[in-house]
């Protein structure tokens, strides 16, 4: 995912549609918004980053999980979980740097899956489909001429924390 | 509880997602149980409808799986949302499964205003209602009946008022917003800035926000071809006290002094006029007054703007020369609501003459001629002719104002001047939060022999109702067309995508129900509301069948802009832009904008700013539980420095105490650099005081309740409120 | 200046990670003294002290599986979605050092159990004739009861270990984020181990043994302690920061007076002097070691939560 953070208005409405197709309980997020500001008044700068599971390359929570219920699925190395599998050990909570991971008031671990029931019939995820500043886009990091790519080699990006050594492939655009 | 957060979500391919029906987990009434879903096929279906969380009325596709609402997303044919709907929008499941809506019809058993209520069916509400109306007509006339509406929804109320024969309609929306914006756009080229605004943004190749946070004011086609003027690099110039989305957005942030604008606006125009780096052919061409204009901005120079507005000289003149540079495709933002100090009309109308000296009216990067499709309206008998004139602007004691001040008809209810006002309905407008100087509004409402407030929540004013008529959500209802006037032509429907869960009904039935009970059926010739639908099709040569499927039904694309042959009129007395006004200076104003310098705050206190937040609108939306789960209570905006110095940091709960001593509910404090340290800054919305908003009952602080001063604009009788002083206090709970 | 606002408020990780309350350093505590009393008890095998009447061979691994089975009861409690804690076993995942954990606590079980079949204590003996018969049959192969004594001291070494490896694999948390944390969850358990045997046994022989054999993990303890803080203040940024919690931070007075000063240094001197015969063996020490061992527990896993990267 390549998500543009100067066309970004932080304005929520990939959570909300997150929220609303994927039925995220009341109070628990799998998609959230980070300000993020430096600088001193007037003289600020602000980026303003959607921020999910990075479906990381590799991923600490599927490395610690007892059960293989987090697990990479086959298509598009998606992060995903089991929730029959899943014993709520909580152990990927605490691998996770990213914070993206909760606990389903139903027991089992949750988090953004890329909206990957879409994306097996062609649709954008969710946050990327909703996003009214289309700064969020989706697609084969692979395919040198998919949208992602293109941006990915004319734009200046970063990812989250990449220190931590989890290749996470969320990119955000500055 | 809310139905849809207990959800059992196993397998991603899983196709069954088992949903405690929401008709029946939203019954905790008596008596009536909850009607089964409208559609109860298996799998999912897509409905076109229009949106109603705020008045912008994205064309949406509604799903509903397994006879349920799931989601709700833009229809992609739909001019204004482009297939992309806001938050607020995405956010209109909630809506639908609210616990705290009303449930039933009303009518209180106590004193207006202790809350008190028992239920009724809806004949017994309308037969209320109708013996109040006719008491009213037989003392005062009917003109003693007044109506204040906000969005759409209203026009079948107003049509069945008008067949009773007021001619007393008003919407908060001119003078409490963007009234001032308006009639300063009109004097100037002869039209209104219009709703959705006409700008071309996603063209402009230098936008200016000056007291426009848009990104955090979602107007949805706004922000998206806001994003398109930022995605291309086009300048952005911004001036605010505050740090808002936009500023992180832009080249050049001015951190301006409340108040301070219009001496800014007149030091860009001074050096853009002294450095001739305005449209000079297109002014020419268009312009009526120049000259004078010219004169009058004389003394306005960067130097005399920098005192009054912190901006320094250079950094004026660098943003003027670079606005010139973009033009004719710059744009200076009209804003939206514009109803802050009093003298806004004259500030609008410095955003109105600095466009136009950028020559961008009527081109492409600036503002273009908007078009509409031709539907013609149902041909109804004539109204009977009001015995009396408006009450809202006696003797046209604001002599521009061509809408209808809310607040002069709030007055005249106080006053019994130019004649008394003894009923008010009220529709979809929270007038308690709405209107400026709660006390003034209680005031009124106590003046009143009928209150009756048609809502979808227990919001204050139902509190203070005598009858409470609970709407149905736009999801659940057919509606008038929505026949936009915006870059294109098109046609909207809004239609019941499911069922409301309760005894709540749509507004077109209580207007043509309460027509009955007056006597005046003969007004709603049509049985039912598609067949008025289908009528005002089948005249614009249009099929509703159609339209029901597909939701919106576009037309021919028009010229929009002058290069294109779109014409460009100015109605004006001159026919021309008015640099210089004449009508102005006949009335005893202000021919070109002056600046009056703002008070400062007291000492030990700051300004009170407030705005919008992208997931709420107005003080509607605080009990959807999809929305409130992005923001439930909202913050006070401290600057960090003056934070550090009073000793509070984020997270902190205060409270805030204005100039009359009225002092808010807690609020949590957010200490950040983003602000200036003259002033404070919250979202509006929240501080609910209504006890059947349950989910938002005192979270947050009101605004509004501390707006108790305002001043009042001499042009068009808009309320200036960013007059408002507060001192930040130890946080006291209140029971 | 930084100022970073986010919107997220999930319970749990927000504001900072609480994932883990009692449950898990009550069975890090119990798994690190049931390891440690396995070492103990597997080495005394293998010195064939079972042969004589020794507190030390009839009862430990009895104590074993039940504090070994009480820490599971901890772990199954904290468990979100405990239905399904059977899924543990239908697999193994090489990379999860908590499967790795979760099988070797099914393997101790057994282990445990042979154990105890080795001299049955008098009071059970013809309670199960299975067990007897059992017990007869190890008691005429010394082979293979030398092989128990080596599986017990083997599979109480890595569950004394795994916990450590556990949470040094969650990188995340850089307080955890040490090599030496295995090493010091195992040092502590045996501490606690010898501790626990030194209260409860009445035999003068095994009290002295192992107040000695507890006076040498403690001042090992203290040296891996070193290890594990220099290691941390040598390494990144929050790594410093992860280990200033504990040094100067809201957890140091927890850690300098219950962790380090009673629970490890304090002990340590009585023993010390009572090994040395000039003051008498109390409980009072033992007590110490076992209240510091749990402290410290308790510490790791709240301190580490609260640790984080960015």
């Amino acid at each position: 995912m390549v998500i543009d953070t100067v066309r970004c208005v932080g304005c929520m409405d990939c959570v909300v549609a997150c929220k609303t197709e994927n039925q995220v309980p009341e109070g628990f997020n799998r998609d959230w918004i980070a300000y993020d500001v430096t600088g001193t008044f007037p003289t600020l700068h602000m980026e303003i980053r959607s921020e999910r599971c990075n479906h990381c390359d590799s991923p600490p929570c599927v490395y610690c999980c007892p059960t293989g219920a987090s697990h990479v699925h086959d298509v598009g190395g998606v992060v995903l979980v089991d929730a029959d599998k899943c014993i709520g050990c909580k152990g990927c909570i605490a691998a996770c740097p990213y914070g993206a991971r909760f606990i389903h008031p139903d027991g089992y671990a949750d988090k953004c899956t890329f909206c990957i029931h879409r994306v097996e019939q062609g649709l954008d995820p969710a946050c990327v489909a909703v996003c009214p500043t289309r700064c969020m886009h989706f697609g084969d990091l692979d395919d040198p001429n998919s949208a992602v790519s293109t941006l990915l080699a004319s734009r200046n990006h970063h990812v989250l924390m990449p220190e931590a050594g989890t290749k996470p492939r969320i990119f955000y655009l500055t | 509880m809310s139905s849809f957060s207990r959800r059992k979500f196993l397998k991603i391919s899983a196709a069954t997602v088992t949903v405690a029906a929401g008709a029946a987990a939203c019954a905790k009434g008596p008596a009536t149980p909850a009607k089964p879903p409208r559609r109860t096929a298996k799998g999912v279906q897509r409905i076109p409808t229009y949106c109603d969380i705020c008045f912008w009325k994205c064309g949406a596709i509604a799903s509903v799986r397994d006879g349920a609402l799931w989601k709700v997303e833009g229809n992609p044919e739909d001019p204004l949302s482009r297939g992309r709907l806001c938050p607020r929008g995405t956010g209109g499941v909630g809506a639908h499964y609210d616990p705290d809506r009303l449930k039933r019809p009303l009518i209180r058993t106590h004193d207006r205003g202790r809350d008190e209520w028992k239920e009724v069916s809806w004949d017994e509400a309308f037969a209320y209602i109708a013996n109040k109306m006719h008491a009213i007509k037989a003392t005062y006339g009917p003109e003693s009946v007044a109506m204040f509406a906000h969005g759409i929804g209203g026009n079948f109320l107003k049509h069945t008022l008008k067949a009773y024969g007021t001619p007393n309609f008003a919407a908060p929306s001119f003078a409490q917003c963007r009234g001032p914006r308006d009639v300063g756009f009109r004097l100037t080229f002869g039209e209104d800035v219009g709703s959705p605004e006409r700008t071309d943004i996603k063209n402009a190749r230098c936008l200016v926000l000056i007291g426009s946070h848009l990104g955090e004011n979602m107007h949805n086609s706004q922000v998206q071809e806001f994003a398109e003027a930022v995605g291309s690099g086009a300048t952005i110039i911004v001036a605010d006290p505050r740090f808002s989305v936009a500023a992180s957005k832009a080249k050049h942030y001015l951190p301006i002094k409340p108040g301070t604008d219009l001496a800014l606006l007149l030091a860009w125009m001074h050096v853009i006029v002294t450095e001739g780096l305005y449209d000079k052919e297109y002014v020419a061409a268009h312009g009526f007054g120049f000259d004078q204009f010219a004169e009058r901005l004389a003394t306005c120079t960067p130097e005399w703007a920098y005192p009054e507005t912190g901006i320094e000289p250079e950094t004026i003149r660098a943003t003027a020369r670079e606005m010139a540079r973009h033009k004719p495709s710059t744009l200076v933002h009209p804003g939206r609501h514009a109803a802050w100090y009093g003298d806004d009309t004259q500030r609008s109308r410095a955003i109105a003459l600095l466009n136009a000296l950028l020559g961008s009216w009527g081109r492409k990067g600036g503002f273009y001629t908007p078009v509409s499709m031709d539907v013609p309206g149902y041909p109804y008998p004539a109204y009977p002719k009001p015995a009396k004139p408006m009450v809202d602007n006696p003797g046209k004691r604001y002599p521009f104002a061509h809408e209808a001040i809310s607040t002069g008809i709030r007055e005249a209810t106080i006053t019994g001047n130019p004649y008394p006002i003894k009923g008010w309905f009220v529709y979809a407008t929270n007038l308690i939060q709405a209107l400026p100087n709660e006390p003034e509004t209680i005031k009124a409402i106590q003046n009143l022999d009928l209150l009756v407030v048609v809502d979808v929540i227990p919001s204050e004013i139902a509190g203070w109702a005598d009858v409470v008529l609970p709407e149905s959500v736009y999801l659940e209802r057919f509606d008038d067309l929505n026949v936009e006037w915006f870059r294109e032509p098109f046609v909207a429907l809004r239609q019941p995508v499911v069922d409301a869960p309760h005894d709540q009904k749509p507004n077109w039935w209580m207007a043509k129900k309460l027509a009955e009970t007056l006597g005046l059926g003969h007004y709603y010739p049509w049985k039912d509301i598609e067949e008025y639908l289908d009528h005002r099709m089948t005249a614009a040569g249009l099929s509703l069948a159609e339209l029901r499927t597909r939701g919106i039904i576009r037309g021919a694309p028009q010229p929009i802009f002058a290069d294109e042959g779109a014409p460009v009129v100015f109605g004006t007395p001159s026919g021309k832009i008015e640099f210089y006004s004449l009508q102005l200076e006949k009335a005893g104003f202000d021919p070109v904008p002056m600046y009056t310098r703002p008070t400062d705050p007291p000492p030990g206190s700051f300004r009170l700013l407030f705005g919008r937040s992208p997931v709420h609108s107005f003080s509607r939306t605080q009990t959807n539980r999809v929305l409130s789960d992005m923001m439930d209570e909202n913050e006070v905006w401290i600057n960090a420095d003056m934070a550090r110095r009073m000793d509070l940091k984020s997270g902190d709960y205060v409270c805030l105490k204005n100039q009359d001593q009225v002092v808010s509910n807690r609020i949590r404090v957010k200490a950040t650099e983003r602000i200036r340290p003259d002033c404070v800054y919250m979202v509006h919305g929240f501080g609910h005081t209504a006890r059947g908003l349950r989910h938002a009952y005192q979270k947050g602080a009101s605004d509004s309740q501390l707006v108790t001063r305002y001043v009042t604009d001499p042009l068009m009788g808009g309320t200036g409120m960013n007059v408002n002083f507060v001192t930040i206090e130890p946080e006291v709970t209140r029971g | 200046m930084q100022e970073l606002t986010i919107t997220r408020h999930n319970e749990l990780i927000d504001p900072m990670l609480h994932i883990w309350s009692w449950q898990i350093p009550v069975y890090l505590f119990l798994g690190g003294l049931a390891a440690g009393i396995m070492i103990i008890s597997g080495w005394f095998v293998l010195q064939g002290q079972y042969k004589k009447n020794v507190f030390s061979c009839f009862y430990l691994p009895h104590i074993s599986l039940v504090l070994l089975s009480g820490g599971m009861t901890a772990l199954f409690l904290d468990l979100e979605h405990k239905l399904y804690v059977w899924r543990l076993y239908t697999t193994f995942q090489v990379t999860s050092p908590m499967s790795w954990g979760s099988w070797i606590l099914l393997m101790i079980y057994p282990a445990l159990w042979l154990n105890t079949l080795i001299r049955i204590p008098e009071r059970f003996q013809g309670r199960i004739p299975f067990f007897d018969r059992l017990s007869a049959e190890l008691n005429r192969r010394p082979v293979l009861i030398k092989n128990i004594g080596i599986l017990n001291m083997l599979l109480g070494t890595l569950l004394g270990m795994y916990t450590g490896v556990l949470l040094s694999s969650l990188g995340a948390r850089p307080l955890w984020n040490s090599a030496m944390l295995w090493m010091l969850f195992l040092v502590s358990g045996l501490s606690a181990a010898a501790a626990f045997v030194h209260l409860i046994t009445d035999d003068q022989y095994e009290r002295e043994l192992l107040a000695k054999a507890d006076n040498g993990f403690l001042t090992l303890e203290l040296f891996v302690f070193g290890g594990f803080l220099t290691g941390l203040l040598t390494s990144s940024r929050v790594h410093i920061e992860a280990a200033r919690l504990l040094l100067d931070g809201p957890f140091a007075p927890v850690f300098w007076v219950l962790v380090i000063g009673m629970g490890i240094l304090l002990p340590l001197t009585i023993q010390l002097l009572a090994v040395n015969h000039k003051v008498k063996h109390t409980a009072l020490a033992p007590l110490l070691v076992l209240a510091g061992g749990l402290t410290l527990r308790f510490v790791i896993v709240y301190a580490g939560q609260f640790s984080h990267w960015s």
